[in-house]
């Protein structure tokens, strides 16, 4: 047998990658937390990518003539289903259209962490040695510091914008990957079938890249879907305490809630709104990614 | 066990003078020079010269930051924006208010978060477990200054059980505050109204706190217990006919609850970043509030202080929390 065809024949054996994700999806069909999960990320989908279509009137044009004199705020009414806020603009509309806000920072914050995560753990846990060490104190050091308070200094570095906020939070997560991925890459190097082409004499960095990358990269897919909802979290966070960076006529969950908190006593639903929309935007990706780790997991296995 | 503690000391070097390192760019990272943050948009050439000169900016960059270095060893971090006093000054001050508040936050979730874990994993497959694993979920998605507005509406603006904002009534103005904890000021000069005021002030934004790390917690200690349920010894002690409380006592417990300390420790980062988001809300006079108030105000030597200051004692703390761990379970010096 040729190396090519033996290194195939591993690639055959491996291939639990397909096996296992089947079997977790079917798994997942049977948990309702899984479903639940499902369920919310679908309806946020929706409403994000339909959300020009959807909301009943537009984000900035307020509804004057229900406006009854100054600081008077129009509770749910039959035209308008959450009421309107403190400036006459329709809440429900503001809430659909921030829902694509919110996806679009969760999205590329992701992927700027994702990839940062990946490129550094990759190059820790194939090269190793004294890369690997400074890798992990670099990866030491950002975690040492709040997450918050990491992205509020990275965000006040590069200035205003909607970029600066979804780097400042890709940033944040870019050592929570690399580790994940270095160590799931060392433990995968001593696998059998790691073991079995190193043995067949395919080159080390064929090995790493072919095998043990992307044998390792479960978890971090996983841990993907988990930091979507934190990101989604975070840049409410940041919005809330004005480094929203985004253009003030776009609704933005964060700065909505910020903005209607001195209105709380007498008009608590521009508060319960928003925050209630990030709840359930980010439960949805916390529930399918722990239930997808379960089903992942060989410990939950009966 | 010296060699341990040694080697875990040894890599905290290389981790703070990197902090140390990536803050002195940051600041000079930052849009705007600092000569024009002060003498503002129409300053001539030759004034910013000598403030540059005055500041050591025309310095080779590597004998600034030596300078830099040896400012921040003497915890000097310049004077911040806000109030134009130094930074630590401002820091010291409030430290008390945010570490009355954390420690009550820490102290809500141990307790109920290491017995809700506890229970949930001892009625595993029960509505008890069920209830803690999705109630531990919603705890960690609901953002916290959302939850923080929501306890403000429901128990201070509409039951009036608790006061909205702030550590101590107005009208309290004149209580003698000799150590600045508030809960303790009240019981060292007997005040006992006062020490009943702080409590009141604290509880909305310590719940408000206590919620992820109480779900974080909760979640590790079922984990932990339900691994160690499973252990030989466990079935061992049962079997040998010990009485339940004390298999759960000197077996259950005592190798669960090793993992959960760890975790306790690195709960320190979000309660650094909750405390920023909650004192906001509450308007509650913390070193979070603080720097919720430097992000408005530009006010960067506070924020670089600050993020220092706690970097270095999140590190240090999980060098304690390790350095424990490695005296309770020789296992660990061996890594």
């Amino acid at each position: 047998m040729s190396l090519g065809a033996a290194e195939a024949a591993i690639t055959v054996a491996e291939d639990h990658g397909g096996g296992v994700w089947r079997e977790a999806f079917k798994r997942l069909s049977r948990n309702p937390a899984a479903i639940i999960g499902a369920v919310l990320i679908a309806l946020f989908l929706f409403v994000a990518i339909f959300a020009d279509w959807l909301a009943p009137y537009t984000a900035l044009a307020p509804d004057l003539k229900q406006i009854k004199g100054p600081g008077h705020i129009p509770g749910p009414t039959a035209e308008h289903w959450l009421g309107l806020d403190d400036q006459g603009r329709d809440l429900l509309s503001r809430i659909i259209l921030g829902a694509r806000q919110s996806l679009l920072v969760g999205v590329v914050s992701l992927l700027f962490g994702m990839i940062g995560g990946i490129i550094l753990g990759l190059l820790a846990g194939g090269l190793g040695g004294w890369f690997d060490t400074g890798v992990m104190r670099l990866v030491d050091m950002m975690l040492a510091v709040p997450g918050l308070l990491f992205a509020i200094g990275i965000a006040a570095m590069l200035g205003e914008g909607l970029l600066a906020v979804m780097i400042a939070i890709g940033v944040v997560n870019v050592p929570v990957f690399a580790r994940l991925l270095r160590g799931q890459m060392l433990a995968q190097r001593e696998a059998d079938y790691a073991m079995a082409a190193k043995s067949l004499g395919v080159k080390r960095r064929r090995v790493i890249l072919g095998h043990v990358f992307p044998n390792s990269l479960t978890p971090v897919i996983v841990q993907g879907t988990l930091t979507l909802a934190t990101a989604i979290i975070e840049a409410a966070g940041l919005a809330f305490l004005g480094l929203s960076g985004a253009d003030p006529s776009i609704p933005e969950w964060g700065r909505m809630l910020a903005e209607s908190q001195r209105h709380l006593a007498i008009a608590p639903q521009l508060v319960i709104a928003p925050g209630l929309a990030i709840v359930l935007a980010a439960l949805g990706f916390t529930l399918l990614g722990e239930s997808l780790r379960e089903a992942l997991d060989p410990k939950y296995r009966r | 066990m010296l060699r341990f503690i040694v080697r875990r000391l040894l890599v905290l070097v290389p981790v703070l003078l990197g902090l140390s390192i990536a803050l002195f760019a940051w600041v000079r990272a930052l849009p705007g020079s600092p000569a024009q943050a002060l003498l503002g948009e129409r300053a001539t050439q030759a004034q910013i010269e000598m403030i540059n000169r005055q500041m050591g900016l025309d310095q080779p960059l590597y004998e600034q930051y030596l300078r830099f270095l040896g400012k921040v060893v003497r915890l000097d971090f310049g004077t911040s924006v806000q109030t134009s006093q130094p930074v630590i000054d401002e820091m010291i001050r409030r430290f008390p208010a945010t570490f009355e508040l954390g420690v009550t936050a820490l102290l809500i979730a141990v307790v109920v978060g290491v017995p809700l874990g506890y229970f949930a994993a001892r009625r595993n497959g029960t509505w008890l477990d069920s209830a803690t694993i999705t109630g531990s979920l919603i705890g960690i998605t609901i953002p916290v200054f959302f939850l923080a507005y929501m306890l403000k509406y429901v128990f201070a603006v509409k039951l009036g059980w608790f006061p909205n904002t702030g550590r101590q009534e107005a009208r309290m103005l004149d209580v003698e505050h000799p150590t600045g904890f508030y809960v303790l000021d009240g019981l060292v000069t007997g005040n006992m109204a006062a020490f009943w005021d702080a409590i009141l002030h604290l509880v909305l934004p310590a719940i408000a706190l206590a919620t992820i790390p109480l779900a974080i917690i909760a979640r590790i200690t079922r984990a932990a217990v339900l691994d160690v349920l499973n252990e030989d010894y466990v079935r061992t002690a049962e079997s040998k006919g010990l009485t339940s409380g004390v298999v759960t006592r000197r077996h259950v417990l005592r190798n669960a609850l090793l993992p959960v300390t760890t975790v306790i420790g690195l709960q320190f980062g979000l309660l650094m970043s909750g405390a920023i988001l909650t004192e906001t809300v509450f308007a509650f006079p913390g070193v979070g509030k603080f720097v919720a108030d430097a992000i408005p105000t530009r006010d960067y030597p506070s924020l670089q202080g600050f993020i220092l200051v706690i970097a270095t004692l999140f590190v240090l703390i999980n060098l304690v929390v390790d350095v424990a761990y490695g005296l309770i379970d020789p296992r660990v010096r061996v890594r």
